[in-house]
């Protein structure tokens, strides 16, 4: 199999309104165009996996391939037809050795990071927050190592899991999303080249939140990360996802699977901001986003969160879900979708209740501007098994402007008598009134206007870390910039 | 108290000449003249529908209300020209018939924002948080809001008396030049119109001057203006001191519009 170094090319700013639009000059491992069986065995060479895993990975090709291409339908997305073939399924930034600190880091790396605004070294020593960045699906470097290894927490990347801790991955792997699951998860079980892997033992409460930044960079490449975290008996964590990408005139595939597991009394918190480039205002270029996350609340008392906050991608197909299997477990999905130009997001949750007394929530809160199109899908299914089930579902859309659209299809399947199911939906304008009281107060139209923007995410914001509330809000504020007058 | 007289020889603040204003396609205000010094307070009386609230709605720039003919002066300055934001941080405020509700927006936030603005467009500083809070707090004091309520989103969950004093609250933070009342007196019981009254006259001063529109002449019991208004059919039909909202109370808006019609003309 050869394999090419490519350096890739400054390219011009298509649309400067997104920030993030650099493009890094590093070499690039990279994997010629096309997907077969040899691609998938290159990829688990190159990361020098047991046996096991290739064969796991071939499975999934197998299954994939049976598929013949054929993606999902059933999502109120458009999108021409991807052409599987024309994309790089590996690229990996080069690196001598694995690097044992952030000073043996790539300095262009570190620099990248730093425009993205998250410069590790400051991270580690003012945030307490344990960076693993993720750059090209090869994760770079991990702070904060001493105190998580005190502790017996492993976060390190995925692939460093496979080499260190061989029989937790092996265990739980496909365990929450199996490789059949569906076409995307077959797609990423196959060909996935890194993501990020987090190990907590019983009883120990993580002292940090553990965060991984994602970003996609060669031009050309799908991004294909595997994140696997199991919170074992009684312990707590909090894990950030946070997610950019450079302005390409083509689109880009992300197809990432992230399964959690929950044993008993273990609480898991998973909190994202996914601000992929969503194409420019005329729709051209833009990431699709199609993410397979679900987590699995296996133990008694077990409590699994999904927060997210979605203001990018061209496409987003995404249905953060919990399986509620252990008696008395929690599963809960605060999601705010925001989709501006000609943005599409098809997005909700699934939550299967199994266990006795388990209750789940949903807080979706919609938000749509310019041409862009935004589906709530969520699925609240109540086996026979689950006595004594609770559900409370509120589903709001906002609509800025006239020509944007907002859709809510809700799915309920109830199999057990004793369940008690609430559904809530609104959806409304930011008003000529609302924004009229605002600046009789002095506040300008674009403050104002993010100001109730924040104040109809409110219920959802509240569940983020306070940095990444902020963050959050700014993100808000920069999607929406140029919606007003 | 009276500011008359004395106050004559001094620059207006607010100067309104031949005022034509359409909400839709119906002229609301035909031809409306008003003027307002610092230090006065001006009532404006009128039955329903007599053109009241498009005054204040037209002077704050509200979205709807068309200007299709006229002046508007403000400290000198062509005030139509103004967007909305600018005319409240040059000193306009408008306390609402309807004060409207900002779900999740909380109120010391929602304030402090408005603060921060007005303070920057006056070349002041900021306050520090603690500042706010304590302004904040003595302003809530003054009208006997429930703190715990403040804590809510803006006026969502406020009963009708509670969104009045409410923009009380707001007005007397934001210490405005000219004060647009839009019957904040409809709809208070007695003691609610009592406390809203002591608001007002605690931030009367010789620094500002306020527009009270009003149906009733109850709350001029509690503040007295310094010249009565009557408002009928978009003009200014009738004009006089603090004694005319009286007779007006005794005789009805019958009264003048035959004083009008019969070509009797009063006016300062």
């Amino acid at each position: 199999m050869a394999t090419r170094n490519v350096i890739s090319r400054k390219t011009k700013d298509l649309d400067s309104d997104y920030k993030w639009g650099f493009v890094t000059d590093i070499e690039a491992d990279i994997a010629p165009k096309g997907l077969n069986e040899d691609i998938v065995r290159f990829i688990s060479a190159k990361k020098n996996e047991p046996k096991w895993l290739l064969e796991w990975r071939l499975k999934a090709y197998r299954h994939w391939i049976k598929q013949n291409y054929q993606e999902p339908k059933w999502a109120k997305i458009h999108h021409p037809p991807i052409d599987f073939q024309d994309i790089h399924y590996y690229s990996a930034p080069v690196q001598k050795k694995s690097p044992e600190g952030l000073d043996e880091v790539d300095p262009e790396l570190v620099e990248a990071f730093n425009k993205l605004g998250i410069p590790l070294e400051e991270q580690k020593r003012l945030t307490g927050v344990a960076v693993d960045a993720v750059f090209d699906s090869v994760s770079v470097a991990t702070t904060l190592q001493e105190t998580l290894d005190k502790l017996g927490i492993i976060f390190c990347s995925f692939n460093e899991a496979v080499q260190k801790h061989p029989d937790i991955v092996r265990k739980y792997l496909g365990s929450v999303v199996p490789y059949t699951d569906n076409f995307y998860a077959s797609l990423n079980s196959a060909v996935f080249s890194d993501g990020s892997f987090a190990y907590v033992p019983p009883g120990v409460r993580c002292p940090v939140e553990l965060m991984t930044y994602f970003r996609i960079n060669t031009e050309g490449t799908g991004q294909f990360e595997r994140t696997l975290i199991i919170a074992d008996e009684g312990s707590y964590v909090s894990y950030l996802e946070g997610c950019t990408a450079p302005m390409r005139k083509t689109h880009q595939l992300h197809a990432a699977v992230v399964e959690l597991i929950a044993l008993d009394n273990a609480e898991l918190k998973y909190s994202t901001l996914q601000n992929w480039f969503p194409g420019d205002k005329d729709g051209k270029g833009g990431v699709y986003n199609f993410v397979t996350k679900r987590g699995k609340a296996a133990g008694v008392n077990s409590k699994i969160s999904w927060t997210q906050v979605e203001t990018g991608s061209a496409i987003t197909w995404k249905y953060p879900s919990v399986i509620l299997q252990g008696h008395n477990s929690v599963g809960e999905f605060y999601s705010v979708a925001l989709v501006n130009n000609y943005q599409q997001a098809d997005t909700g949750s699934k939550m299967i209740h199994i266990g006795k007394n388990t209750k789940s929530t949903i807080v979706s809160k919609g938000i749509s501007a310019g041409r862009a199109e935004n589906t709530y899908r969520g699925l609240v299914k109540i086996m026979p098994s689950a006595t004594g089930a609770r559900n409370f579902t509120r589903c709001d859309s906002l609509l800025i402007g006239d020509k944007c659209a907002a859709h809510t299809v809700p799915y309920i399947e109830v199999r057990n008598p004793t369940a008690h199911m609430e559904h809530e939906a609104t959806t409304s304008k930011v008003s000529e009134d609302q924004l009229f009281y605002s600046m009789q107060r002095g506040i300008s139209e674009e403050n104002a206007q993010h100001m109730i923007i924040n104040g109809f995410c409110r219920g959802v914001f509240q569940e983020l870390p306070f940095e990444f509330a902020m963050e959050a809000s700014q993100l808000l504020k920069v999607s929406l910039e140029g919606t007003v007058g | 108290m009276s500011a008359r007289g004395d106050n004559h020889n001094r620059r207006p603040l607010l100067k309104v000449r031949n005022l034509h204003v359409s909400a839709g396609d119906v002229e609301i205000l035909k031809g409306l003249d008003l003027t307002v010094r610092l230090g006065e307070v001006h009532a404006i009386m009128g039955p329903n529908g007599s053109g009241k609230s498009t005054l204040t709605n037209a002077l704050a720039g509200r979205p709807d209300y068309r200007v299709t003919a006229g002046e508007v002066l403000y400290g000198g300055k062509d005030l139509l020209k103004m967007p909305p934001d600018q005319r409240a941080l040059e000193g306009i405020f408008l306390a609402f018939q309807y004060p409207v509700e900002l779900p999740g927006v909380r109120n010391r936030e929602f304030m402090k924002a408005a603060l921060d603005a007005v303070r920057e467009h006056r070349g002041l500083d900021k306050l520090s948080v603690r500042e706010f809070n304590k302004l904040f707090q003595e302003k809530i004091g003054e009208v006997e809001i429930d703190p715990e309520l403040m804590k809510r989103s803006v006026n969502e969950g406020f009963s009708g008396g509670e969104k009045k004093r409410n923009e009380i609250v707001q007005m007397a933070i934001l210490e405005p030049k000219l004060a647009l009342l839009d019957e904040t007196d409809s709809g208070l019981d007695i003691d609610a119109l009592r406390i809203v009254a002591n608001g007002v006259n605690r931030f009367r001063g010789p620094s500002n001057a306020i527009v009270l529109v009003t149906h009733y002449q109850r709350i001029l019991n509690y503040i007295t203006p310094d010249y009565v208004h009557v408002l009928l059919d978009g003009r200014i039909a009738m004009a006089g001191g603090r004694e005319l909202a009286l007779e007006l109370e005794a005789k009805g808006y019958e009264w003048v519009k035959e004083a009008v019609e019969s070509g009797r003309e009063i006016g300062v």
